[in-house]
């Protein structure tokens, strides 16, 4: 351990001293070189390590952006600083990018000089019986023959047969030097094990690539529907939509999904008041018409099973209460009929609820306020929601008339009623009080004739993620090639064996032949003692009839 | 899944939880106290030892002309039982091999952690038949756990806990089988003690059926693949800590000095322990690796994309990379030994990290409810 280390200082100091005298050719071999080396892929893993390490510190835009301004907003000295330096961006920034860049490459340039060596190597044969079998980490003797009197196979035989018991074993072999005298075989086996070692490497960089190019070709869109709904997947269809860098709209699969029914299913386990009404499943019906004109199909969409339209894919991320409310207006026409989308807030599905009704004449109209799915009101007060379950519905809003400000051509969040130029008619601090609608009161005036607001339904809606990512595909491929590579590289062992045969006599006088084996291992290998035993066993069964002996060595042939 | 809960079934597990957790106390004690008395024999005999070799070597002294006699004394009282069972060379003529003697069961493979016969370890005995025990106390407050409340136990940080002490004590009790593991005993029963404690006090949580987002077999799959990873990189996290007590030690021993951890006479060499933890490391690397895929496939299916940097995605993928890099220190110069027990341990610090603070503090889709 302290030799090595010393040995490993010296050879930097030697490395130190040659860099002024490289020119401009030799300084880019010596880097690259240094990038090749397997210290320097150690040292980028960690550094890989620890640079992931700030993404899960500090608020990502990639996970939450909403964070991110929060984050900003509440450190105003060292916000900014921070997001400078990308911490904000950890894992698009350039500091991490630079780190699994200079991994990549080095590992191409670890890999492939490696993977031509072994492709040379596979084609070769194993190489040849060294001299001296007895310097192998693993070396054994033993003597055939002898047994009442049983003659020994010859060297040659002996030799032959041990290459063929040996192929059986999975050892690919050489068998060399007949008829000398001392005849051997070469053998190697676990020729796989580099071959996944590579593999695993490559098929780490196909994982990046696959990665990079699903963020480079794919999409995301955001999508609500409410029952009796549809969505044809277009571009102006999406509420919202977030293309990859190189995406073009012509690509978008022309399918469309419509929302018969959804249905979510609460905890009303009573004895458990600690997750009594929390949501168990979400479940909602679907059709889905593949391509225009084709005949729609009934599915069923749930939170953790997907839609796969033909490579593009459907989630299930949100759900909520559409109540249905028709609007009439100051001149006593319907302005606003149909669902309302409202935005959950808390377990027991308090919603707010923003309604704009700019076709409202004389005066446009607006609405904010709450759903309550199961409306309690204690000794007349506010009513509050108590389930998430459609027991008692209640609205209660406050109404706005005036200008809404449309017309400005400006874009307006739907979920937000802009009150510049609008005169409050009801709310909760008013003297009139909110509007309060439920089953008993479906229908309140506005004051002075502006028009009227009628709670006629509720339905429920779903909110959808579609995706489409053409590098997950790819990914997957690539991972599972990973992972078998990883499984062959740990566990395959890659081992040479060597047998040579030469005659002898032994005490008796006897012809004896006399079989010496090596072993010797490529990298990690805890099991070879196991396998010189192994190979005693196999000679053991080949010629237990002649006589197999051990060869006692004298403690000096160990070494 | 449904959300039918038995809730007297959920009290009698915590009751054997606790029951568990308190023969797992004994279990520690006992590899306590094998340990005291286990070195303590060893060192008796190493005494012996020098006492008898001394004296040899003053008998050849003394003998000095009969050279022959003297130095085949010295040679067997040095060491290797191989040259007194075996003897001369005229014993080979008599012994021919037979296939009877072909099993080569667990030879030539870590063979210093092959269990010795002769050496008589009552303690060791008492806390292995207790663990068994206790282990199987756990496994009944887990199973029942489970089906208390039908579904799999590992969805809160009590049942992590838990269901990963159990893990841990069920890998521990596997490897025991094969190979003599019992100098480990005191950490990792003390681990396993500890994350009993964790659970059964600062996390208790009463059963409680699962939401829509965790209701999935690749739950299953994902989770109880990663606990066994834990599971496996505790057991090699002890043994690297073992292993730089050890290098320390034997270096201490190599310059002539002293050593005061003489408990580590019951302990195999450093190099011993860093390559059988090694082969420990690569199976839970691999399972590492396909708990790593797990999740993305579970993400993609939950949340429409199979990696968003989560802070959980970020610590799985931070303990893979260090794991990865550990791999690497094997084969890369200068960075076995003490170094690779080092990255072992940081493995395994992120690993606990990614278990307990990810878990309980950090926001993200991962974090559980009943906290
Ligand atoms: C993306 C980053 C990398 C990861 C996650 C990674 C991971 C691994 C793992 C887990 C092993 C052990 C299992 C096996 O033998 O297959 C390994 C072995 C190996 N890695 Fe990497 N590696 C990475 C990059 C590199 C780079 C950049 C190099 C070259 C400089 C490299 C060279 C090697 C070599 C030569 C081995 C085989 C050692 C042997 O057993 O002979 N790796 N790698």
């Amino acid at each position: 351990m302290t030799k090595a280390r010393t040995r490993r200082e010296r050879k930097a100091q030697r490395a130190a001293v040659e860099v002024p005298a490289l020119g401009p050719v030799g300084m880019l071999r010596w880097a690259w070189r240094q990038l090749t080396k397997m210290s320097t892929a150690l040292v980028l893993l960690l550094l890989l390590a620890i640079a992931a390490v700030p993404g899960s510190l500090f608020p990502q835009r990639v996970q939450d952006p909403d964070a991110v301004a929060d984050y900003i907003k509440a450190n105003p000295v060292m916000g900014p600083w921070l997001d400078r330096v990308q911490l904000f961006d950890v894992f698009s920034s350039y500091w991490f990018s630079a780190i699994y860049l200079l991994l990549f490459i080095s590992l191409v340039g670890c890999v492939i000089p490696r993977a031509f060596q072994h492709f040379k190597a596979w084609r070769s044969k194993p190489p040849r019986t060294p001299r001296r079998i007895s310097r192998l980490p693993q070396y054994r003797k033993v003597m055939l023959g002898g047994r009442e009197g049983a003659a020994a196979p010859t060297p040659d035989d002996a030799v032959e047969a041990a290459a063929a018991a040996l192929k059986k074993r999975g050892y690919r072999v050489q068998v060399q030097d007949l008829g000398t005298g001392a005849p051997s075989v070469a053998a190697e086996r676990g020729m796989l094990k580099e071959v996944g070692n590579i593999l695993f490497h490559v098929a780490l960089l196909g994982v990046l690539i696959s990665v990079a190019a699903g963020s480079l070709f794919g999409y995301k869109g955001q999508k609500v529907i409410v029952e009796g709904e549809s969505f044809v997947n277009t571009l102006v269809d999406y509420d919202s939509f977030n293309p990859g860098t190189n995406f073009n709209a012509d690509w978008l699969n022309p399918f469309s999904i419509s929302l018969k029914s959804f249905e979510a299913t609460f905890n009303r386990d009573t004895s458990d008041p600690e997750h009594y009404g929390q949501p168990t499943d979400f479940n909602a019906d679907l059709t889905v018409t593949d391509a225009p004109g084709a005949t729609p199909q009934d599915v069923h969409l749930a939170v953790n099973k997907p839609l796969n339209v033909g490579g593009t894919k459907v989630y299930l991320v949100g759900n909520g209460y559409a109540p249905v409310i028709r609007v009439k207006d100051g001149d006593g026409h319907v302005a606003y009929e149909g669902p309302v989308v409202t935005v959950p807030s808390d377990s027991v599905y308090t919603s707010s609820l923003t309604l704009k009704v700019p076709d409202a004449r004389p005066d446009q109209l607006g609405f904010v306020g709450l759903l309550l799915p199961t409306a309690v009101s204690q000794d007349g007060s506010i009513p509050k929601s108590v389930d998430p379950g459609l027991n008692n519905p209640a609205l209660i809003l406050s109404s706005y008339s005036g200008d809404l400000g449309l017309d400005s051509g400006q874009p307006q969040n739907v979920y937000v009623l802009d009150t510049k130029g609008l005169k409050e008619l009801n709310a909760m601090s008013s003297s009139n009080g909110p509007v309060l609608l439920d089953g008993q009161h479906r229908k309140v005036d506005l004051p002075d004739g502006k028009g009227s607001i009628e709670f006629l339904d509720v339905k429920r809606y779903v909110g959808l993620d579609v995706h489409s990512d053409p590098g997950r595909i790819p990914a997957f491929v690539s991972f599972l090639v990973a992972f078998a590579g990883l499984v062959m590289s740990l566990f395959i062992a890659r081992r040479r064996a060597w047998v040579r045969a030469t005659e002898t006599e032994d005490a008796n006088g006897v012809r004896c032949t006399v079989l010496e084996y090596g072993l010797l291992a490529r990298g990690e290998d805890h099991r070879l003692g196991a396998e010189a035993e192994k190979l005693t066993a196999l000679w053991t069964s080949l010629w237990e009839d002649r006589g197999v002996r051990e060869f006692h060595l004298k403690p000096s042939d160990k070494a | 899944m449904g959300s039918d809960i038995n809730v007297t079934l959920g009290n009698w597990s915590e009751w054997f939880m606790l029951l568990a957790a308190m023969t797992y106390m004994v279990v520690f004690v006992a590899f306590v106290w094998d340990m005291a008395s286990h070195s303590k024999t060893l060192g008796l005999n190493e005494q012996a030892r020098e006492k008898r070799r001394t004296e040899a070597e003053a008998n050849s002294r003394q003998l000095v002309g009969a050279g022959a006699a003297a130095s085949s004394v010295a040679h067997g009282a040095a060491g290797s039982s191989g040259a007194v069972s075996r003897g001369a060379d005229d014993a080979v003529a008599a012994e021919f091999r037979t296939s009877a003697e072909n099993s080569t069961k667990g030879v030539g493979e870590f063979e210093a952690l092959n269990y010795k016969r002769g050496s008589r370890r009552p303690a060791a005995r008492v806390a292995v038949t207790l663990m068994v025990i206790a282990f199987a106390l756990h496994v009944f407050a887990v199973v029942s756990r489970g089906v208390a409340a039908d579904r799999v136990p590992w969805a809160n940080m009590y049942e992590f806990c838990s269901t990963g002490a159990m893990v841990v004590a069920g890998v521990y009790l596997v490897t025991l089988i094969f190979k003599d593991l019992r100098f480990v005993g005191p950490m990792v029963s003390g681990l396993v003690l500890i994350m009993l404690c964790l659970a059964t006090i600062v996390f208790r949580t009463p059963v409680s059926p699962l939401q829509p987002a965790l209701q999935s077999y690749w739950l299953i799959i994902h989770v109880s693949i990663a606990v066994a990873a834990s599971g496996i990189f505790t057991i090699t996290f002890a043994m690297a800590v073992l292993q730089l007590l050890q290098a320390r030690r034997e270096k201490r021993l190599a310059a002539g000095e002293t050593s005061r951890m003489g408990f580590l006479r019951a302990v195999p060499s450093s190099v011993t322990l860093e390559n059988f933890a090694f082969r420990l490391n690569s199976v839970g690397f691999v399972f590492w690796t396909f708990t790593l895929a797990a999740g993305a496939i579970w993400a993609d299916q939950a949340w429409g994309r199979f990696w968003g940097w989560d802070t959980k995605e970020v610590w799985t993928f931070v303990v893979w990379t260090v794991y990865a890099a550990y791999m690497h220190a094997r084969v890369t110069r200068g960075w076995n030994g003490n170094r690779s027990a080092w990255l072992s341990i940081a493995g395994y610090m992120c690993v606990v990290f990614n278990f307990t603070v990810v878990n309980t503090l950090f926001p993200g889709l991962h974090s559980y409810s009943g906290l």
